[in-house]
């Protein structure tokens, strides 16, 4: 019999603790196989952040680190920096990222330290039990903004890649799904690129994935991937944000 | 190697090196950061890496990341700054990951000045973040001192895998002092053992993690680095006792450059026939009680002189047990007492110990 789908050596066997319906099982399939499929898991040095993803260094079949709360850029910046020869990711979820971390991401992004970051984006706190995060839609309810999110207030949620594809350092950010076997393909071709980039030695990679949390969405599995196409995608677009070759900062070189 | 006359701070950087850590992550902040301006010039020549983080938040952070792929790292900051790290000392040392950190402190609270200080004594002794661990803290007392104990930090922080806080006030990180080197350059970098994340090819995934959702886990690895304290304090306390053999009016206490202006006034007051000692803890952590203890068994009375409102004094009464009254003489803010002001600070003490001196 011809054997047409296997486990992958990128991941351990371990179960996981994800609810039903949640997006970050298929993620976390998408970088192992890269990781696998590019001969480069021998030299790979993960980090988890915390929050739902907390555990992903039981789960990632790699060395790991586990961080602090939105620490996971800088922990991978002492790695990488130390040991260029490594192949190290972060793996953080919109809390950790987006909110508490936003200084270490913008930072790492901005230096173009040669590592990859796999952002989560499921629009809420999940681990903590649903809060808002900065990432929430507009009217969004969630246990912290139990009105719907209130941009009066709350301000309206943060785009992540485009705010990094701003940055002049950053090699490749791309912005992807994974709620149909098309957009999960796609997704696979994006987590590919960065990775091979940074074997390459080139500047920071960024994969934003948007991801389901049925649990605290209060919705099926079923409608949070409608949730998901018919909300988040309109103001999360999906695509390239930026590519090696629209870096423009060497104009500015050494010409002071 | 021949003597040269260097500013403190610089001295740190170059210390480091010849303790053969070439990679430094940090933040400018006054007064300690000619230490990362040295070691930006300075480690691109010998290889290594320096990188100007956005925070000390982020430096702490960077140096969790190079000490868990094995390799030998340092960081250095001022009063508010710690404060920030402490998030992630709580981490390097649950994850029982080598690194050494200076403090050269400033004048708190809160955003204080940037004049010396030792107000930070509590905070690298005690209550440094969150969860039970324990630091290292060597709290040098000249140039050459922190070079020596810079070096040791290293030494330490391997040998046990724990964080090693080397803290000096303002003063030792902005005054020059004839200092020496030695000729030697250690290397390489750390042996990655059995638990540097070096890439998994050819043996098991390694994890680096504080996470214990398992109390008994939790309870046992508590267990675990307390054990590893007991043993550092058996093997690691270090101190200096001077002029103090045998019986003696009063018994100062006091750290770092403190203790040199102390010595200015103990030798003021020797001609006038009072026998002063003076204990000076070098690791701060552990701290040596037994050898205090036993010095405080030879004096009348004993003051703990700080540059801070009292906080080493806690542990001064650990160590007397209540069988000597003790006082205390300190100066917050940026103050530097000067010998003057000790004499008489130690003029009181002597008074209420009942010491005559010489009759006049």
């Amino acid at each position: 019999m011809k054997k047409i789908f296997s486990y992958t050596e990128g991941l351990t066997r371990r179960p996981t603790h994800y609810c039903p319906g949640c997006t970050h099982g298929v993620i976390h399939r998408l970088v192992g196989e890269v990781v696998e499929e590019l001969g480069l898991r021998g030299r790979t040095v993960g980090i988890a952040p915390v929050g739902c993803s907390v555990l992903a260094y039981e789960y990632f079949n790699c060395d790991m680190f586990e961080a602090s709360h939105g620490r996971a850029p800088a922990v991978a910046t002492g790695a990488k920096r130390t040991r260029p020869n490594l192949i190290v990711f972060t793996y953080q979820g919109d809390g950790d990222l987006a909110s508490i971390g936003m200084a270490e991401i913008v930072h790492a992004a901005n230096r173009g330290e040669k590592f990859t970051t796999i952002f989560v984006n499921n629009a809420i706190y999940g681990m903590t039990g649903g809060q808002m995060a900065p990432t929430t839609m507009p009217g969004q309810h969630s246990t912290t903004s139990p009105g719907g999110r209130n941009c009066d207030e709350a301000g309206y949620p943060i785009r992540v890649a485009e705010l990094l594809s701003t940055l002049t350092t950053p090699a490749y950010i791309e912005r992807v799904a994974v709620h149909t076997p098309a957009h999960t393909i796609r997704a696979k071709e994006a987590i590919r690129k960065a990775f091979e980039l940074q074997a390459e030695g080139r500047c920071y990679t960024f994969i934003e994935v948007l991801s389901t949390c049925p649990t605290n969405w209060g919705l099926s599995p079923r409608e949070s991937e409608k949730w998901l196409e018919n909300v988040m995608m309109p103001y999360y677009t999906l695509g390239v944000k930026k590519r090696p070759e629209d870096f423009d900062g060497g104009i500015f070189h050494g010409k002071h | 190697m021949a003597k040269v006359l260097m500013k403190g701070n610089e001295a740190i950087g170059e210390a480091a090196i010849r303790a053969g850590c070439v990679h430094f992550f940090g933040y400018p902040i006054t007064p300690q950061s000619e230490v990362p301006e040295y070691l930006a010039k300075r480690l691109p020549e010998v290889g290594g890496r320096f990188v100007q983080a956005e925070s000390e938040v982020a430096a702490s952070n960077m140096i969790y990341g190079a000490a868990g792929v094995g390799m030998r790292v340092l960081t250095t900051s001022s009063s508010p700054g710690i404060s920030l790290m402490a998030e992630a000392l709580s981490y390097i040392a649950a994850c029982e990951l080598p690194v050494v950190l200076v403090n050269i402190m400033r004048a708190g609270p809160g955003l204080g000045g940037i004049l010396p200080s030792q107000g930070d004594y509590l905070q690298a002794t005690k209550g440094t973040a969150h969860g039970d661990f324990d630091l290292i803290v060597l709290a040098p007392d000249s140039v050459q001192e922190a070079v020596r104990l810079v070096i040791s930090a290293f030494e330490l922080a391997e040998k046990y895998r724990n964080p090693v806080m080397v803290i000096g006030d303002g003063m030792i990180g902005q005054m020059m002092e004839p200092v020496e080197f030695p000729d030697e350059v250690k290397g390489p970098p750390l042996d990655p053992g059995d638990w540097a994340l070096t890439g998994c090819a050819g043996r098991e995934k390694r994890i680096i993690n504080s996470l214990y959702l398992d109390p008994d886990f939790a309870d046992r690895h508590n267990r675990k680095l307390k054990a590893k304290f007991e043993r550092i304090r058996e093997a690691e306390q270090r101190w200096e006792a001077y002029n103090c053999d045998g019986p003696c009016d009063l018994l100062v206490v006091s750290f770092g450059m403190m203790s040199r202006i102390c010595k200015t006034a103990i030798e003021e007051l020797k001609a006038e026939g009072f026998k002063i000692g003076l204990f000076r803890p070098i690791t701060l952590k552990p701290y040596p009680y037994e050898a205090l203890r036993k010095a405080a068994d030879k004096a009348k009375r004993i003051i703990s002189i700080e540059m801070n409102m009292g906080q080493m004094i806690e542990d001064v009464k650990l160590a007397a047990l209540g069988t000597k009254p003790i006082d205390f003489f300190g100066m917050a803010g940026g103050l530097v007492p000067s010998p003057d002001d000790v004499v008489a600070a130690l003029r009181d003490s002597l008074k209420k110990a009942g010491a005559g001196g010489k009759a006049r």
